[in-house]
């Protein structure tokens, strides 16, 4: 039996998850399916949202906030962060444009998450 | 001057929720003012995701969400003046602007919402002794440095402060390189959200001492280190279990305040809990015609909740602008046994039985609880919950009928029930 706080969303539900047979876990206290989901990977392969910002040139803001389009695997946060160190974007950015594609060969892209116009 | 039918302060989530409600009740004579230079407050520089799954159904981040809101303000033709400041709101409801657009101008409004959201309780707003180095900031000020200005505070940090805003940020800096050495809480609990303790600190192993404090800053042109010491029950410091940890920065994540300077300004009659404004059912305060809304009422962790908030003040906003009374008698919402507090403030006594939505904060962690309404000492609504916590907002929802038995009572009290 292992206690855990699914991080899904900001409900934070207390979850109790009996992983005594890893085909077949267990999972209470959750509010919504995904809390199941969420105790599964945790437990087999735990993945996490990233998100940063990146340099911007000729935009009315020096940085442009990004995101992975979903959660990546939990080993792979620092390394898709190094790769963006080095990103510079040209303004105008929009919402959703891809800043990395597949990132760290994981399948996921970084994509941008706020509008920039040019200065 | 210049006439108006709604002036809103603020074009953060609370006053862009507040102008596209009152404009979809038919309301055209809209005025949003904010004071940065872009619509979206807060939620700019909180670039990380938990935002919007109650109201868009998807996790957002902040600039995304904020975005949302913008494109239907900017759809609706809603007008707005960004770089513009409020400076004075008057009993008379004439609110006074300065933009470098306008220069200072006067509106007389039928209607105002205050929607001005919170600012961080500085450093001189808790006493800590020692140096005065550089390296000292708030959280969200290293928030915006790091996320907007692209500019690192430092290297090896302490926060002092478990709130949202502390969490974040110590992942925030873990993210950039730096080194977070501890994050250090006054009281026995974080009044933070559980998911933010998981992803923000167990994630990376950042320790998190609850009942410590910080006593001392070292260093004189550059902080060097904190001295962090347990407290007793009386949050009083153990001074001989003090310690140093060296660090080169130290971000206070100590609260947030209300900006409620305008609504006094105004005569509006603040909670001395809340720190916002005494509302009722519809958001309005003791000053006819002016509305509150969001973070500067009271401080929401979840912008969901303040969307929504918002759109029912706009709602109500425009009632009022066309013409409904409003009500003279209120019944005031006593909240005992560990509730803190509740919004509304007060009820109206009037015939208006309509669903409503309470929000409340509990004082202290409590387990096996139920959260009930009394009217009159008889109860009216019960909700049982496994644990309540100081940093989790309550919410209940409450049918007409619930609603027409309290607005005929003489006594309303919000308990819980251990
Ligand atoms: C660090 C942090 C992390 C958060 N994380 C989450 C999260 O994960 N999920 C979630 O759902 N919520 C989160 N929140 C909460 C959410 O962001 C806030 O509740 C929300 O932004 C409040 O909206 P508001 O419009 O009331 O205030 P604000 O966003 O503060 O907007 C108020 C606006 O009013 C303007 N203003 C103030 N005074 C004047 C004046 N005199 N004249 C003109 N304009 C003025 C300000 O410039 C500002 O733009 C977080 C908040 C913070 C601070
Ligand atoms: S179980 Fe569902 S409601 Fe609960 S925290 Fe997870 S995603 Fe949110």
């Amino acid at each position: 039996m292992r206690e855990m706080i699914c991080i899904n969303c900001p409900m934070g539900c207390r979850l109790t998850v009996d992983d005594s047979n890893l085909q077949d876990i267990k999972v209470t206290g959750n509010i919504c399916p995904r809390g199941v989901i969420y105790a599964k990977n945790e437990i087999t392969s735990p993945k996490r949202m990233v998100t940063g910002s990146v340099k911007v040139a000729g935009g009315n803001i020096a940085m442009v906030s990004v995101k992975t389009r979903e959660a990546i695997p939990k080993h792979l946060i620092f390394d898709s962060l190094e790769l963006l160190k080095d990103v510079v974007l040209q303004a105008p950015v929009h919402i959703g444009d891809v800043v990395i594609a597949d990132v760290c060969g994981c399948g996921v892209d970084i994509i941008a998450t706020k509008e920039i116009t040019k200065a | 001057m210049r006439k108006m039918n709604l002036v809103i302060v603020g074009g953060g989530p609370a006053g862009l929720a507040a102008a596209k409600a009152a404009y979809d009740c038919g309301e055209r004579d809209i005025l949003i003012l904010e004071r940065e230079a872009e619509l979206g407050g807060i939620l700019n520089q909180c670039i990380h995701n938990g935002f919007g799954l109650h109201t868009f159904k998807e996790e957002l981040t902040g600039p995304e969400y904020a975005q949302r809101y913008i494109d239907q303000v900017v759809e609706r033709g809603i007008e707005y003046r960004v770089n513009a400041t409020v400076i004075d709101v008057s009993k008379d409801k004439v609110v006074t602007y300065v933009s470098a657009v306008d220069g200072l101008t006067q509106i007389q409004a039928k209607a105002i919402i205050l929607a001005c959201g919170c600012r961080e309780r500085p450093r001189g707003g808790i006493n800590i002794a020692g140096m005065r180095g550089a390296g000292v900031f708030s959280a969200g000020t290293a928030q915006k440095l790091v996320n907007i200005d692209g500019y690192m505070p430092g290297k090896e940090c302490v926060i002092l402060g478990s709130g949202d805003i502390g969490l974040i940020m110590a992942r925030r800096m873990t993210f950039e390189g730096a080194k977070v050495k501890a994050v250090v809480e006054l009281m026995p609990y974080s009044s933070g959200l559980n998911r933010n303790i998981v992803q923000c600190l167990n994630d990376f192993d950042i320790p998190l001492y609850f009942s410590h404090t910080v006593v001392d800053i070292k260093g004189k042109d550059r902080v060097t280190g904190v001295v962090v010491a347990p407290v007793d029950e009386k949050l009083a410091p153990i001074m001989d279990k003090a310690e140093l940890i060296e660090c080169d920065t130290l971000l206070l994540s100590v609260g947030l305040l209300p900006e409620n300077e305008l609504a006094k300004q105004g005569g509006v009659e603040l909670s001395n809990v809340t720190g916002g404004a005494v509302v009722d059912e519809n958001m309005m305060t003791n000053i006819d015609g002016v509305f509150e809304c969001g973070n500067v009422l009271h401080v929401h962790d979840l912008v969901d909740f303040v969307s929504a908030e918002s759109e029912n003040a706009g709602k109500c906003a425009v009632a009022y602008i066309n013409g409904l009374e409003s009500c003279a008698e209120k019944i005031a919402i006593n909240c005992t046994n560990g509730v803190r507090y509740c919004v509304p403030t007060q009820l109206n006594r009037d015939d208006n039985y309509q669903p409503l939505n309470f929000k409340m904060r509990v004082a202290n962690v409590f387990k096996k609880v139920e959260l009930a309404v009394f009217a009159d000492g008889v109860k009216v609504f019960g909700k049982k919950r496994p644990v309540v916590a100081p940093g989790e907002m309550e919410s209940i929802n409450l049918t007409a009928e619930q609603v027409e038995t309290l607005k005929k009572a003489q006594h309303i009290e919000i308990t819980l029930i251990k």
